[in-house]
This record gives C-alpha cells, sequence and structure tokens, in this order.
C-alpha cells in the first residue's frame, strides 16, 4: 500500500498542481514541494523498517510487495515490488524531485502550473518504472514519464527546444516500443509454452527460452535501455535535450531518466537472458569504453557548458554498462553506487550551469570566467563537484569507479585498462570546467551575486550527500546488496547448469 | 452452442421485426425528419428531434441484446458483434448529429435536409454490419455511399466540396462496378448469394482460379471505401472539402460498416486460409501503414493529416484482420471503438473551432489554443495522443489488442512495421500538439459563443469521449470483457435447423 501512496501522492499533487495554477502563480510550487516530500519521507520510512537496525527484517531479497488484478483477461496485474535496489533509487528519485522543484522556485514564471504538473508526473512515472513488477505495467511507466518530458523540454527550455523535444521523444518513443514487441514475444513464448499467459516478472523470468529468439527479445529490451543510458551509438539525443531543457529537466534527465535504463539492464535484462547476456557481454564492454572515451573527448571540445556536461554524462554512462557486463558482485556494486553518485555529481553540476546561466544569461564558458571572485561560495562548491566528476577519493564518484574497475580486472583486464584511461580524460575536462568558468581573467563586469539562501540549501544537500557517499558507503552496498548477491548468483546457476547441459544452445 | 432461429417463411414475424428495431428506427427517422421539413419546423428543433431519434435507435439496440444471435431471412445476421458494430456507427451518428447544429446554424446551406441523409448513411452503414448476403451487402453499401455523395457536397457553393464530392463520386462508382463485377465472379462459381451457401459450395477444398478472381476485384471495391493504399488517392481531398462533421462520419462510420461486412464475409468463406489472398492483404496493411504515415508528415492542414493517419490506422486493423481466427472480431471490434472514440474527439474539437467562413483546417489555427482555450485543446491533445498510441489512451490499449493478435500467430512483420510506422506517425500527432502549445496567451478574449446551449451539449459529448479515452487506456478490462463476448457467425449451426 505504501508503494502505491508513492506514486499516488505525486500523481495527485500534479493535479492539484494544474488546478491551483489557474489561480495562483506560486501555489503549485508549494504542492510540488510538499508532494516531494512527503514521498521522500515515505522512502526513508520504508528503508528505516526494513533496515536490520528497524523493526521488520525480511527474509529475502524483496522488502515489500503489492499487487491487484488490473487486466487479467491479458494476465496484467498492477504488481510493485522493492528490492534494496528499488529503494536506492526510489530515494535519489524523491530527493533530486525536492531539489528539482526548489530550483524552479524562480527560474519558472510562466504557467506554473502546468509545469509543476509535467515535473510530478515524471517523477510518478520514473517512481514507477523503479517499481513496476509486471512488464505491461513497466511499459506503461516507462511511457508515462516520456510525454511530460516532452512538454518539459518543448514549452520551457532554452531557444532550439523544438527541435531538442522531437529529438528526445522519437528516440526513445522509437526504441521503447521495440522493447514492448520484446515483450509481447516473451509473453507469447512463456504462455505457449507453460499454457499461462502473463506480464508478471517473476514467472516470465524463468522461461526457457530458444538461443536465437532469446538474442533478438534481449536486443528488443536492449535497444530500449541502451538509449535510455545512453550507450554510445545511441547517444545523440542526449546533448541536445540535456543543452535545451529548463534546468530541473536536465537534472532530472541526467538524474533520473538515465537510470532507469541502467535500471531496467540489471532488473530485466540480465536475469532474463542470462545466456544471451554472456554471449553479448563483451560487445557491450567494449561499446562501453568506446562510450568512456568518445564522451570525455567530445566533453573536452564543447563551449556549451550544459552539453558539456551532457557528454561527460556519456562517458559516465560507460562506466555503468560496462560494470553491468562483467557480471560479477564488485562490478555490479560499483554500477549502484555510480548511478546514486552521478546523479548527484552531475545533477550538482547542471544546477550550478542553469545558475550561471540566470545570472549571465549565457550557456558559453567562452564568455565565463574569474567568477570566483564575484562568486567564492559558487566556485568553491564548483570545485568539489569538478572533482568528485573527475574520481578524486573521498568523494562518492571514486568509490563506484574504483569498484567498477576492479570488478571488469576480474573478468576483462584489457578492458579495463581502457577503460580506466576514462579516468585520466575526466580529470582534464573537469579540470577545463573549473579552469574556464571560475578562474582566469574576468570576462564580464555585471556585478554577479552568489548563492541564495535557497541555492545554498540545494548545493548543501548536494555536497553532503556526496560527501557522505565518498566516507561511508556501506549503507548503500549494504542495501543493494540481496539484490546484486542474488542476480549474481542466478547467473552462476544458469551457467551451472549449462555446463551439465553442453546443447541447450541448439 | 448457440441457439439460431431461423424462420424460412418469406413473410416477416413479429421477432424479425424486433431484431430489425434498430435498423427501422433509422430508415423511419429520415421519413419522420423529411415530413418535419415539410411542416417548415425551426433547424433547432429539428436537430433535437433527430438527437432523440438516435438515442431511440440505440436503445432498441439494447433491446434486442436478449435475442442475439438471430438470422433475419438470408439476408441479414443479427449476432453479437453485428450488434456491437451497429451500436458503435448509431453512436457515430449521434456524435455527428450533436456536432452538426453549430456548424450548419452558421453556414449558407440550409441545413435541415442535412439530418436525412445523416440517418439514410447510418442506416446503410447498419445494413452492412449485419449482412449476410450479397444483396444486403450491396444495398446497404449503395445507401451510405449515395447518401454521402449528398453530404460531402453539401456546402455546394465551395470550391473544396463540390470538387470532393464529383471525386467520391465517380471513385465511388467506379469501386462498386468492380466490387459488383467481383460478385458475380463469386457467384459464377458458387451459385451461391448468401455467404452462408457460399460457404457450403467451397468447403474446405482449395480456393480455385476463378473464385481468387472474384475476391480479388471485390477486394479493390472494397478497398476502395477502406481508403487502403493502393486505393487510397481520394482521400485526403475528401476529407479536406466535406463538411467537419461529414468528414469525421466518413472517417469513422462508413469505414465501420465496410470493415464488418469484409470480416463477416472473410470469415465465411473462411478466405483466410488462401495464401495469395493473404499476400495481397500483408502487401495492403504494409503499404496503408508506411505510406499513410509518411505523406501525412508534410501536410499542414490538420483535416488532411487526419485523412492519412486514417489511412495508417485501417493499416494497422488489418494486421489484426489478416491472421484469422476467432480472435480476430474482438481485436478489430475493440481497435473500431478506440478509433472512433478518438476521431471524433478531434473532429468535434475542430468543429466547435470553425467559423461561419471557413473551417478550422490549417494547422496556424490551433497555435497557442491551450492557452486560449485549455479545454479544447487538452481534449485535442488527448485524441492526438490516442491516435498516436500512446500509454494512459485508448489508442495504446486499441493498439496492444492488434499487437497482441499479430503477434500470437506469428505475424511479426506487420508487428514490426505496425512499430516503426507509428514511431512516424507520433511526429505528425505531435506536431499538432506542439503547435497548440506555441505562442502566448493573447489578451483578448474571443467573442462570447453564439449558441450556449449547443455549445454546452457538444462540449458534455467531448468530455464525455475523452473520459472513455482515457478510461480505455486506465482500466480497459470492463471493455475487453465486453469485446471478449462478442461472436461472429456466419452459418447457423447445423443442430437449429431441426428446431
Amino acid at each position: 500500500m505504501m508503494l502505491v501512496l508513492l506514486i499516488t501522492v505525486l500523481m495527485v499533487g500534479a493535479v492539484a498542481a494544474v488546478v491551483a495554477g489557474e489561480w495562483s502563480r506560486h501555489v503549485p510550487r508549494w504542492i510540488a514541494l510538499v508532494a516531494c516530500v512527503i514521498g521522500l519521507m515515505c522512502v526513508i520510512a520504508i528503508w528505516a523498517n526494513t533496515s536490520p537496525a528497524g523493526g521488520s527484517v525480511p527474509s529475502g531479497q524483496w522488502l515489500l510487495d503489492y499487487r491487484k488484478s488490473w487486466i487479467p483477461s491479458f494476465g496484467i496485474s498492477f504488481h510493485l515490488a522493492v528490492d534494496g535496489l528499488s529503494l536506492l533509487l526510489l530515494a535519489l528519485t524523491f530527493f533530486l524531485g525536492v531539489l528539482a522543484v526548489l530550483c524552479s522556485w524562480d527560474e519558472i514564471r510562466e504557467r506554473t502550473g502546468f509545469y509543476y504538473f509535467n515535473l510530478l508526473w515524471i517523477l510518478a512515472g520514473v517512481a514507477g518504472v523503479f517499481m513496476a513488477m509486471d512488464l505491461f505495467l513497466f511499459y506503461f511507466f516507462w511511457e508515462v514519464m516520456l510525454i511530460p518530458m516532452y512538454f518539459l523540454i518543448g514549452i520551457w527550455g532554452s531557444e532550439n527546444r523544438v527541435y531538442a523535444a522531437y529529438k528526445f521523444f522519437i528516440f526513445t518513443q522509437a526504441s521503447g516500443l521495440l522493447m514492448f514487441l520484446a515483450i509481447l514475444g516473451l509473453y507469447f513464448i512463456h504462455g505457449q509454452d507453460t499454457g499461462i499467459y502473463t506480464f508478471n516478472y517473476f514467472e516470465l523470468t524463468g522461461t526457457v527460452i530458444p538461443f536465437k529468439s532469446a538474442f533478438w527479445l534481449m536486443s528488443g529490451f536492449m535497444i530500449a535501455f541502451a538509449v535510455k543510458l545512453p550507450v554510445f551509438p545511441f547517444h545523440t539525443w542526449l546533448p541536445d535535450a540535456h543543452g535545451e531543457a529548463p534546468t530541473a529537466g536536465s537534472l532530472i534527465l541526467a538524474g533520473l531518466l538515465l537510470k532507469t535504463g541502467a535500471y531496467g539492464m540489471l532488473r530485466f535484462v540480465v536475469p532474463m537472458f542470462p545466456e544471451a547476456v554472456r554471449e553479448a557481454a563483451v560487445p557491450a564492454m567494449v561499446l562501453g569504453v568506446v562510450g568512456i572515451i568518445y564522451g570525455a573527448v567530445m566533453a573536452y571540445s564543447q563551449t556549451d557548458l550544459k552539453r558539456l556536461v551532457a557528454f561527460t554524462s556519456v562517458s559516465h554512462m560507460g562506466f555503468v554498462i560496462t560494470g553491468i557486463f562483467a557480471l560479477n558482485e564488485l562490478a555490479l556494486q560499483g554500477v549502484v553506487m555510480q548511478l546514486v553518485t552521478h546523479a548527484l555529481s552531475t545533477g550538482a553540476l547542471f544546477l550550478m550551469a542553469g545558475m550561471i546561466k540566470e545570472r549571465l544569461h549565457t550557456r558559453d564558458i567562452g564568455e565565463m570566467g574569474g567568477l570566483w571572485g564575484p562568486m567564492p561560495q559558487m566556485g568553491s562548491i564548483g570545485l568539489v563537484f569538478a572533482m568528485a566528476s573527475l574520481g578524486l577519493p573521498g568523494l562518492g564518484n571514486f568509490i563506484a569507479e574504483f569498484l567498477i574497475l576492479l570488478g571488469v580486472f576480474q573478468a576483462h583486464p584489457w578492458i579495463t585498462v581502457a577503460a580506466a584511461s576514462g579516468l585520466i580524460f575526466s580529470a582534464v575536462y573537469s579540470l577545463r570546467i573549473v579552469g574556464k568558468i571560475f578562474l582566469g581573467p574576468r570576462k564580464t563586469m555585471e556585478t554577479v551575486p552568489d548563492f541564495s539562501f535557497r541555492e545554498m540549501l540545494i548545493m548543501a544537500a548536494l555536497t553532503v550527500s556526496i560527501v557522505w557517499l565518498g566516507l561511508f558507503p556501506q549503507p548503500v552496498i549494504d542495501t543493494a546488496r540481496p539484490a546484486i548477491t542474488e542476480l549474481v548468483r542466478f547467473m552462476d546457476v544458469q551457467s551451472a547448469a549449462l555446463q551439465h547441459q553442453p546443447y541447450v544452445k541448439q | 452452442m448457440f441457439k439460431v432461429r431461423l424462420y424460412n417463411t418469406s413473410l416477416m414475424s413479429n421477432n424479425d421485426f424486433n431484431a430489425l428495431m434498430p435498423l427501422l428506427v433509422l430508415a423511419g427517422a429520415s421519413v419522420l425528419v423529411m415530413l418535419l421539413i415539410v411542416a417548415r419546423l425551426s433547424h433547432r428543433l429539428i436537430q433535437l428531434v433527430s438527437l432523440l431519434l438516435f438515442v431511440i435507435a440505440f436503445i432498441s439496440l439494447l433491446n434486442i441484446r436478449a435475442m442475439l444471435p438471430y438470422q433475419v431471412g438470408s439476408l441479414f445476421m443479427i449476432d453479437s458483434f453485428g450488434a456491437f458494430m451497429i451500436g458503435l456507427i448509431i453512436f457515430s451518428g449521434l456524435a455527428v448529429n450533436v456536432f452538426s447544429y453549430i456548424y450548419f446554424q452558421e453556414k449558407e446551406e440550409g441545413p435541415k435536409e442535412y439530418y436525412v441523409l445523416l440517418f439514410l448513411c447510418t442506416l446503410g452503414a447498419c445494413v452492412l454490419a449485419v449482412s449476410n448476403h450479397f444483396v444486403s451487402l450491396f444495398l446497404g453499401l449503395e445507401i451510405l455511399t449515395i447518401g454521402l455523395y449528398a453530404l460531402i457536397a453539401y456546402l455546394r457553393a465551395r470550391n473544396h466540396s463540390i470538387e470532393a464530392g464529383i471525386k467520391y463520386l465517380v471513385l465511388a462508382a467506379f469501386s462498386s462496378a468492380f466490387l459488383l463485377f467481383g460478385m458475380a465472379l463469386v457467384y459464377l462459381q458458387t451459385g451461391a448469394l448468401s455467404f452462408a451457401g457460399m460457404a457450403n459450395v467451397i468447403g474446405a477444398a482449395s480456393v480455385p482460379p476463378l473464385l481468387l478472381t472474384g475476391l480479388g476485384l471485390m477486394l479493390v471495391g472494397l478497398g476502395f471505401k477502406l481508403a487502403v493504399v493502393p486505393f487510397h488517392m481520394w482521400t485526403a481531398d475528401v476529407y479536406q472539402g466535406a463538411p467537419v462533421p461529414v468528414t469525421a462520419f466518413i472517417a469513422t462510420a462508413s469505414k465501420g460498416g465496410v470493415v464488418a461486412s469484409m470480416l463477416r464475409f472473410f470469415a465465411a468463406i473462411d478466405g483466410f486460409r488462401s495464401e495469395q489472398l493473404q499476400v495481397v492483404m500483408i502487401v495492403i496493411a504494409i503499404a496503408s501503414m508506411v505510406v499513410g504515415n509518411l505523406l501525412a508528415l508534410r501536410q499542414s492542414n490538420i483535416k488532411r493529416v487526419l485523412a492519412y493517419s486514417s489511412i495508417a490506422h485501417l493499416g494497422y486493423l488489418l494486421v489484426a484482420f489478416i491472421p484469422g481466427g476467432d480472435v480476430v472480431p474482438q481485436a478489430v471490434s475493440f481497435y473500431l471503438l478506440t478509433y472512433f472514440t478518438a476521431t471524433f474527439a478531434a473532429f468535434g474539437v475542430i468543429t466547435i473551432l470553425s467559423g461561419a467562413e471557413s473551417d478550422a483546417e490549417e494547422l496556424v489555427h490551433y497555435r497557442a489554443l491551450f492557452w486560449k482555450q485549455p479545454a479544447l485543446a487538452s481534449i485535442l491533445s488527448v485524441a492526438m495522443f490516442s491516435l498516436a498510441g500512446i500509454p494512459l489512451t485508448a489508442g495504446f490499449t486499441g493498439k496492444f489488442y492488434v499487437l497482441t493478435t499479430g503477434i500470437g500467430q506469428g505475424f511479426w512483420l506487420l508487428a514490426s512495421v505496425l512499430v516503426l510506422s507509428s514511431v512516424v506517425g507520433l511526429y505528425y500527432y505531435l506536431r499538432v500538439v506542439t503547435t497548440m502549445f506555441a505562442g502566448t496567451r493573447d489578451l483578448l478574449p474571443g467573442p462570447p459563443p453564439k449558441y450556449p446551449v449547443f455549445l454546452g451539449i457538444s462540449m458534455v459529448a467531448l468530455f464525455v469521449l475523452t473520459f472513455a479515452l482515457i478510461w480505455l487506456g486506465v482500466y480497459p478490462d470492463h471493455a475487453i470483457g465486453v469485446v471478449r463476448d462478442l461472436q461472429l457467425l456466419v452459418t447457423a449451426p447445423a443442430t437449429s435447423f431441426a428446431e
């Protein structure tokens, strides 16, 4: 029931915001803030209740489960469940949700009701994606977050917003539909094997699929997740969408929407098609490494601050896909860590880009410079997140990338060597950010105010989180562990079974 | 098995009379309205009476539910599928009727005769939906088409209307000729005109070439009415030239009736088993999906956009049609339900926005609509999303049903083309929505609505349609349950002859 509440509070808040927007410009933002805070508190309550220190410790991987029949004629149910992985990402969702509302506080002045409607609706979709345990429902939420995002970019974005919004929508929708075909394929294969037609995740994971079909079905899922993540050749929508979106839009895109891609791979692709995943591991890891290096090089050559940060996302997400396909516990723990820390560090950089744009009315780093003088607070915080982005020990990203590299080394040492070079590239672009924006001679003589109280609050929350994750990552690792060990155990069982039956492939 | 009461007497029994009541009400309504026109009643009164008559027809349809399935002579087979289709068609007539007052009140033509024709067209489409015989099929089609000639060119002083009317007249007559010739060939081969008789003659044997030729010619004729590629050339011009409510009728009821009769015919002779026919249909389906969506991309006129989109949608429908089997009537009726609802919501908004001089058909007209008239813009957005097949709307559930039908029988090619072409389709549906969000609110208030009562009725109808779109998208189980119970019968089961 708690899980349903998480989604309904956002949806009700969204409707309330759009209604209130008819009367007042300021009420919607309060409604949005309250909805996000309630959600965040619910997640924390679930976490506290299910952690070893709290009351009830569930025996298995799953902490909470809610199931209700939805469209029984097709075996579709409204099935939500969370394990540690979902819970971490849910916490991230609501945390960034609060920040997104706060950072839009003064930025959005027009059509506020509809703006906060879209914002909350995206969050509802993302939260649903992280909880859905029915593939139809999963696809449903997957699509729910698209349209409001399209509006967010298309209405409140900057100059080239319409193009960016189209591109985002068509890329993600096209790949999503291919995933839907794959879901239907799985549904029928399972139905014809067992006579039970269902979209239930737990029943579908056990389906025995002929290798060739498994490969095609996996490709259907992978293409949707790879576009979202984004993996190297499918990333072209990302710089445009990030660049043109309003600040909160970029924050949510980088912090949450990209994560749904990684989550989908961990939750669906790996357990459902273990064989095909093993076969595809090396090419996928190579694509990941290409993404790491390509993203970093592209980031270095950007002059638009938001596009620059967007390309660093491509680079960081390269680590994620490399880690996922290493298929061992260390790397997967690193991936989970990377999802959280990347959301925080990149989110912070996007927020900073937004704040600078509000003050200087430009995103061109050529026109910035010497901003440390008038804005020492922003400068120092900017330095912290640039360091986080390059993987400085003591900050969260270091833990994540280190774990991934360790895990990948067990699987493929040479890939690790190439991936590790990404750390050097990231140092180059991160230092360039700091150097170009905050150091050097001042380009404009306008007076620029430093952080306001609201901005300080946002940045303080992010800074504390990233330092905390860098120094005490254990709670995150503990929370995700049951899900990860289960995943790894499942893969091992599969391969053990395979050794006994060498002809399974045919 | 289902009990089918069969009467081989030439006289109509009371039961026959009751079973045909919806059709009779429609036929009588056209006469009644004609009499009212003679009595020089006002447009307003005639409109309300027509509304009432549509409602009566609908109620009489609900009334006969208990006696289904029922065969009337050898001409009609009123089964639950047919009744469902009649329901949809009468509902379409009703919706068109609701939107017509505001539209025609402002126009230069006397609007009264319009309602007579509307009843006749609805009747024709309903006859098609339950026809079980070549004679009733052809009669229904001609009643429908002849009414439409006049309706399309109703605003006869306007260039586009005349052009559209002539175009439709020529092509429809042409396609009727094809259909008739095809029927003749089928008759030559089988010696029967009723679907059941043909099914008996053909049996389980392979389809002979002469019959195949006949079926091919019939397909050409029906294809014109459905506007599937390559028989789609008239669509955009006719959609653009016809008055908006009539366009809505062509897009929905007239196609629905033809689809229903085609499905019944195919089910009767089991046309799905012929591989040549299947290949032809697959080519038609793929061509419709691809060409329809591609041609819509470059249109700047919303009526033309919807015209090409309807071509694509008929292509999607064929994906559910081609596999054959028990699921087909369900998938087809569900898809038609969602498509009808979305189309009416879209055309309803266009009707309300249209002025006396010209229709609100250019996309430019819709700039900033979301800030000027949020209610209408939201409704149009929902309709567009539904046509695009985006979750939370009926269109998605409909597409899901079609896809499961296709994939369930292993038609992966069709399913993939459907998915890829609907991605193309997204672009132009989104463009309509984007246009409505572009620009800013202008501060000048528009003129007050001229016909508050009828505007109110239209708005209520639109809200109901929008609610249905979202309801079918979020909680479709109820509707799926209804559709699942639908039975498409062609031949009366042998046992019932003994009765």
